[in-house]
Order: C-alpha cells, then structure tokens, then sequence
C-alpha cells in the first residue's frame, strides 16, 4: 500500500474522529506511517456486527416485556456479554444464571445477589428491575 | 489534604503505533533508552502469523486470527533483546491498584492488560469485550484519575480509577487478573542481530511447518475452503456475518490482517540495513504486494457483506482470491527461509 492509497473513508460509528496508524510505503519505497480516519470494508463489518447486537437487544427487551424473560437476559445482551462470561461476573454457574433469566425466579433473588447484577452492568439495583 | 493525596506524573514519550503490544514495547522501552520501533519489536517478537479456528466462536462466529497469542511479541522481545521484566498478577482489585501506586510512585510507567470495554475514552465502536489490550500508565492526579499512554491512540489521555479496575479485572478469556508489567533492568545498547534472525527463524516455522490443518498458510486455505460453502451451510444471514468477522478481524485496529503484513515488510525493510541482506529489502517488496493482496481480498468482501444476499458463486470468488493469498505467502515464506544469516 501507498501512502496516499493509505483509506479515509470516514463514514462509520466514530464519525471519522478516531484515526488509526497504517504503515505504507513513501514515493521512494520505503516504509513510513499515516493515519487512516476508516476503510470502507471495516466500517461495513463494523455496522454489520452493531446492527446484529442491537437486534438481539431490542428482541430481548420485547421478551422481557412480554414476561418471557427476566431484566438479567436484557442486560446481559446490553452489555455485549456472553453467559458464560455474565456468570464469571456474578461467580455462578451458568445453569444458575440461566435460572435467574426466569421471570419467577427473578423475583425471589436476594438483594445482594440483585446488586451484584447491578454492579456487573454497572447500573443501580432499581435500574436493573427497571426494562422499558 | 489527605494524606493518601498523590500527584505524579513520569516524563513519558507518547507515540501511536498501529498495534498496541508492540507499542507498548516500543514506547515503555523508549523510556529507558533503548530504541526499538515498532516493526522492529514485532519482527523480533515473530508477532506475524495467521489462524482459523472454526471451533472457538466468538459470539457464534468462528474466529480467525492474524498473529500470534497475546502477551507472545512482548516475551518474545524481552527474551531476545535481554531485557528482564517484572509481571504481576492480582487476587484483587484493590491489591492491583496499590502495588501500581506504589510502582509508579517509584517513577516507574507501567504497561498493563486491560479489557476495552471498560476504557471510556476508546472508540465506542470498538468497545467490545476483548481483555487482551495492552496500555502504558505513567501518572496519577486528583487522587482518582490516571494518566494514559495508550498506543492505538494519537494522544495520550486519561482514566478514573473505577474504570480502569474494571478493564484490569475484566472476566472472561482470557482474565486479565489485573496484569501488570514494568522492565526491571535495560541494556541501553543491544545487538537486535540475534533476535532479527530468531525471530524470522520463529515465523517462518510458524508460517509454513506446524502440522495442523489451521494455522500458518494452511490457514489461510482452510479459511478459504469454509469459506466458500458458508451461504449453503449457515444460510446468507449467518454467511454475511461470518464474512464480516474475517474482515474485522483483519482490518480493525490492534488485529489487522494486511496491516499487519506492512508492519512486517517494514521489519524487514529495517532489518536489511542492520543485517546488511539487501535481500530482506527485496522480499520487504514482495511482501508489501501481498499485503495488498489481503486488501483486494477485504475490499471484496466488504462489498459481498453489504449486498448480503450475493449467493454462493462470489463467496467462490472470495475463496479463490484467499487461496492466491495463501500461494503468495507460503512463496514468500518459504524465501525468507532460505536467507542465509
């Protein structure tokens, strides 16, 4: 790649406002660095994948609403978080956390199992009740 | 003012690079008067590479990787330049965040693990939960917040201190277990001869002997052999997805597949004058060609991605072109091989 081949295509998430390094050769051949404000295949993948969680995200937010699921399956998918690693946060196994995504056991937890939710999705016990 | 009050700021060289292991090799290096560039530190630390590992998913997608495991480049350079380095790992939080008090206090900048999730002044599209981030603290004000030097950024920048313990004891794989690292003694000259040759010996092997279908060239053309059958397999949805991942993979920051291949043809383009090969300058050449090869290849599927429902004949297309990727590498390989030292 040469320097002034070297992509600006800015239209992506960040606006263009993050610039990465790129190493790319001079007039001369030899090797030198530029920055690159974004590349039209990665702004691609990169709304491709964002458009995918959010997708999960707002079909979650539907299950919870219609009782399907607890706030925990909401949040957890808000967060980017898997179950094995939401269960490594809350240091449970993941059957329990899975248990925990039922409306009906939702409700029984404790307080402190409750705030360690919350502290994980770094929001306040009542927010993590809260789905709208 | 309470005693705990601490102010300090160590006089640090702050440079971008384009992957930020290697920076921090290079910036926290700098700093004790050992220069070494970032190519130069990703070519001793035999960082090139390529995988595709079908089975490890990543949010249900099959994951590549363009160089070798985290933390491998630094112990690598360390290692091969005889730099000896102190790591640290924590049980706690709070324990993490003393000991960095305490070493940067001694005026010690500080490289650590983090998970970009956590970083608030990272791209927010970035921000995913990837725990394997490398970044330099050289500083401490207003009792909460501390100074940054993190490579991928242009500028150095800041973070509080909540945040910045939970990048370090990020869960999930790998745990970065509030990893700390600081060199304990630097040559100020070293010969980077040895680990130059080292180095390209570590790759090469890598590169082209590893008897598994998934890694080095081969890789490259298992890659392209699923690759190929992805839309009958996993539908054009999922194919689209998956397609996305390789290009993320290859392109975005700290990762990037062909940018990746220009680091190394800069190594070499280095390591001709020290080693006086002016073949390595020649092969530097052939390398650059092929990593804009790996462009092409992206720059063809970015355009398969977005029309989402493009069909098996263009993945077909994308194969091919990967295969010719995997030709121009293993050619180039097997040549740098043979350079005599």
């Amino acid at each position: 790649m040469k320097k002034d081949e070297v992509p600006q295509d800015g239209e992506n998430m960040h606006h263009g406002t993050f610039k990465q390094l790129f190493y790319a050769v001079d007039d001369s051949g030899k090797y030198t660095t530029a920055t690159s404000v974004g590349w039209e295949p990665e702004n691609i993948a990169m709304s491709q994948a964002w458009e995918e969680i959010n997708e999960k995200v707002e079909q979650t937010r539907k299950d919870v609403l219609a009782g399907k699921l607890s706030p925990i399956a909401y949040h957890m998918e808000k967060s980017l978080l898997t179950l094995p690693q939401l269960a490594a946060y809350v240091n449970k196994w993941q059957w329990q956390v899975k248990r925990h995504m039922k409306p009906a056991v939702f409700e029984t937890l404790s307080e402190d199992l409750l705030q360690r939710y919350a502290s994980t999705f770094n929001i306040s016990v009542a927010q993590l009740k809260q789905v709208q | 003012m309470p005693e705990h009050y601490i102010n300090y700021m160590i006089a640090f060289k702050h440079q971008q690079t384009a992957h930020c292991e290697c920076g921090v090799v290079s910036n926290m290096f700098r700093h004790y008067g050992l220069e070494i560039s970032e190519p130069m530190a990703f070519g001793i630390g035999a960082g090139i590479f390529f995988a595709h590992l079908p089975f490890v998913k990543v949010n249900g997608v099959p994951g590549s990787t363009y160089r070798v495991a985290p933390g491998m480049i630094f112990k690598n350079v360390c290692k091969r330049v005889g730099v000896d380095v102190k790591t640290q790992k924590f049980s706690t939080p709070e324990k993490a965040m003393a000991e960095l008090d305490n070493v940067l206090q001694q005026g010690t900048p500080v490289g650590m693990l983090s998970s970009v999730y956590y970083l608030p002044y990272f791209p927010e599209s970035y921000r995913f939960h990837f725990n394997a981030h490398n970044l330099v603290v050289y500083g401490k004000k207003d009792n909460d917040t501390y100074l940054v030097s993190d490579p991928i950024m242009e500028m150095v920048t800041e973070i509080d201190s909540k945040s910045l313990a939970q990048a370090r004891f990020a869960k999930g794989f790998p745990a970065p277990k509030g990893k700390m690292y600081y060199p304990v003694n630097v040559p100020k000259a070293v010969s980077l001869k040895k680990g130059i040759i080292e180095g390209i010996k570590q790759t090469c092997h890598y590169m082209l002997k590893i008897p598994l279908p998934m890694f080095g060239v081969k890789g490259i053309r298992f890659l392209a052999k699923r690759l190929a059958k992805y839309p009958a397999k996993v539908g054009d949805r999922r194919a689209s997805l998956y397609l996305g991942n390789v290009i993320r993979m290859q392109e975005e920051i700290g990762t990037g597949g062909a940018g990746f291949r220009f680091i190394y043809a800069a190594f070499l383009q280095e390591a001709s004058v020290i080693m006086e090969k002016p073949e390595l300058k020649t092969l530097a050449l052939e390398l650059t060609k092929v990593g804009d090869m790996w462009r092409n290849f992206a720059f063809e599927a970015g355009r398969v991605c977005k029309s989402r429902s493009a069909g098996g004949t263009s993945y077909q297309q994308l194969a091919d072109m990967l295969l010719q990727v995997a030709d121009a590498e293993e050619a180039f390989f097997k040549k740098l091989a043979q350079v005599k030292f």
